[in-house]
């Protein structure tokens, strides 16, 4: 019997707010350290944390959008522990009455459907940042509090996951939510969308979970999948050599490209969460949520539907453009500038699309070409200036920065040649030199005619129009 | 209610706090009597009534999301003990994250 791995994620979302959860200071990000703190965030006695209005509607928002149930009123507790970039000693988060819970998330993968449960989705604040200075020997640790307060969805799924497949299909269909409901900007680098997979192994057909490891450190989604990869044989090799599986936190060391246990502390953490005296508990009425509920935006299965009902793509090709916000954005961007050929614009989709596809973590914002260009070359094309073959010439150059479409077809001299005069010269010489293939053509072998033609957007360096050529040859020889 | 010094140890732990064996003693007697007052409250017929997690009848205190200004940086570290780069300057944290 085989073995099957089970997968279930923590998931941590900063949502996209302008200051903390519980007081005025700045989320932004990339400022000098510990500028963006006051007493409340800095943990001084005596000050007193205020939830912030838009952090509760964004949180809602994305529990509603995953199906919760939203629990009224909802709470919050305190969950106490040591740790410096944690001024208070304890985190404000929830725990007994979670803002949503009991909620799914339907995951295509490949051509069925996969069920993810939701436990719940709670909010909760952020910590601060630890620095570790590289400098040999250095003995010490800095601490810069700016990120302390900011406000932070848990989302906590059940083990409904298999395989790696599953693994990121869920991860894409989740950050793809979280980014169109506007509830995080889902920026991985910055960290601002974090997962921590919890990982087990059974034997194929076993009912019963195996004993799971909650792994931390998880930077990308490239490196949750090699993870996975690495912990489930981790623990297959533990259990066949006879071992078991410890229940812990590992941590993934990115240089080694292993899981490592945390250094057991000496007591098991404790982290005696009670209901935050600070804190009164919000009562969620039937016109605010509903009100929360009219303003989720059209959500990915949504915009799918309507790329195909509206711009003509088929089913397929509408959900690879609307899995990722960003390129299903630039997508209607590029339609925008020109909209006369939808099928056209999302046939310029899959080189951004493969682009995006070497790596999980990259940003449709960087990719060197503006939609407004792809859309200006579709539009050359459409209008007979240049080939497709051309076409694709040009977007090469457009690849290496040389400039708008237009502008590189004039330069380089791109522009189609539809004017019979100028390719007449080159359809004789071609004519004479292949009376061969002429026999075949006269003689009913049609096909002949495409070598033909070959050789002669050859001579004219793709820059004939091949409508025109293949119509020329025909005129010719019938002649 | 009984507390023993191991009760009072624990707690210490948690609360970092580092007690001698005869103040561990001295403490369980205390903690014990606290508690034992607090029990009394056990003795009530609490059947039919809400659990309580305030004392207060309010419901949603909320702030609009608007940014405010934040101390600056010298403010921030002022009861810092050891600074570093504009940053609280700490013991080593080894493995954790």
């Amino acid at each position: 019997m085989g073995w099957e791995t089970v997968i279930g994620f923590e998931i941590h979302a900063e949502l996209a707010t302008a200051s903390k959860i519980w007081c005025g200071c700045s989320t932004e990000f990339g400022r000098a350290p510990n500028t963006q703190t006051c007493p409340v965030c800095l943990g001084m006695p005596g000050s007193l944390p205020v939830l912030n209005r838009k952090a509760l509607e964004l949180a809602t928002r994305a529990a509603l959008a995953l199906g919760c149930r939203i629990n009224r009123p909802t709470q919050f507790e305190r969950k106490n522990y040591y740790y410096p970039d944690l001024p208070k000693n304890y985190q404000i988060s929830q725990l007994r009455k979670n803002l949503g819970e009991g909620g799914f998330l339907d995951v295509k993968v490949g051509d069925s459907t996969l069920h993810v449960r939701i436990n719940n989705v709670h909010l909760e604040e952020d910590a601060g940042k630890n620095i570790h200075p590289d400098a040999p020997g250095a003995d010490y640790s800095l601490v810069d509090l700016n990120r302390a307060g900011t406000p932070l969805l848990e989302i906590v799924t059940e083990p409904d996951l298999r395989s790696k497949e599953e693994a990121l299909a869920f991860m894409e269909s989740l950050k793809s939510i979280l980014e169109y409901s506007g509830v995080s900007d889902c920026n991985m680098h910055q960290g601002r969308l974090r997962f921590e997979a919890n990982i087990s192994v059974r034997r194929q057909g076993d009912d019963k979970l195996g004993t799971k490891v909650e792994v931390k450190n998880l930077n990308s989604m490239k490196t949750v999948l090699k993870c996975i990869e690495v912990e489930t044989d981790r623990q297959i090799i533990e259990l066949e050599s006879g071992g078991r599986v410890v229940q812990e936190t590992r941590l993934w060391d990115e240089a080694a490209g292993v899981t490592r246990a945390m250094r057991s502390k000496e007591v098991a953490n404790d982290y005696r969460y009670f209901p935050d005296p600070d804190l009164v508990a919000v009562e969620i009425d039937d016109a605010l949520l509903e009100r929360i509920r009219a303003e989720i935006p059209e959500l990915p299965d949504a915009r799918r539907k309507r790329f195909v009902e509206k711009f003509g793509l088929s089913d397929y090709d509408a959900g690879v453009l609307t899995a990722d916000k960003d390129l299903a954005d630039y997508f209607e961007s590029a339609l925008a500038v020109y909209g006369a050929n939808p099928k056209g614009v999302a046939n310029w989709m899959a080189e951004p699309l493969r682009w995006l596809g070497e790596d999980p973590d990259r940003d449709i914002g960087e990719y060197p070409i503006k939609a407004a260009a792809i859309a200006e070359l579709v539009k050359l094309i459409d209008g007979g200036t240049i080939s497709g073959r051309i076409a694709k010439d040009v977007y090469r150059a457009m690849l290496d920065g040389e400039g708008a479409p237009a502008e590189i077809v004039k330069k380089k001299g791109l522009v189609q040649i539809s004017d019979t005069s100028a390719i007449e010269p080159i359809v004789d010489k071609v004519l004479a030199a292949n009376a061969d293939a002429v026999e075949k053509i006269l003689a009913g072998k049609e096909k002949a005619i495409g070598a033909l033609v070959g050789q002669i957007m050859r001579e004219t360096k793709g820059k004939a129009n091949p409508q025109l050529v293949n119509e020329m040859i025909l005129r010719k020889i019938r002649q | 209610m009984e507390f023993t010094r191991e009760d009072v140890r624990k707690i210490a732990v948690l609360a970092r706090l580092d007690l001698t064996d005869a103040q561990m003693d001295h403490y369980a007697g205390q903690l014990g009597r606290i508690l034992a007052h607090v029990d009394k409250l056990g003795e009530l017929n609490t059947e039919g009534v809400e659990p309580t997690s305030h004392s207060l009848r309010l419901v949603n205190v909320l702030r609009e999301d608007e940014p405010r200004p934040s101390l600056p940086n010298e403010a921030a570290l002022a009861n810092a003990p050891e600074q570093e780069l504009g940053c609280f300057k700490v013991p080593p944290i080894i493995q954790e994250m």
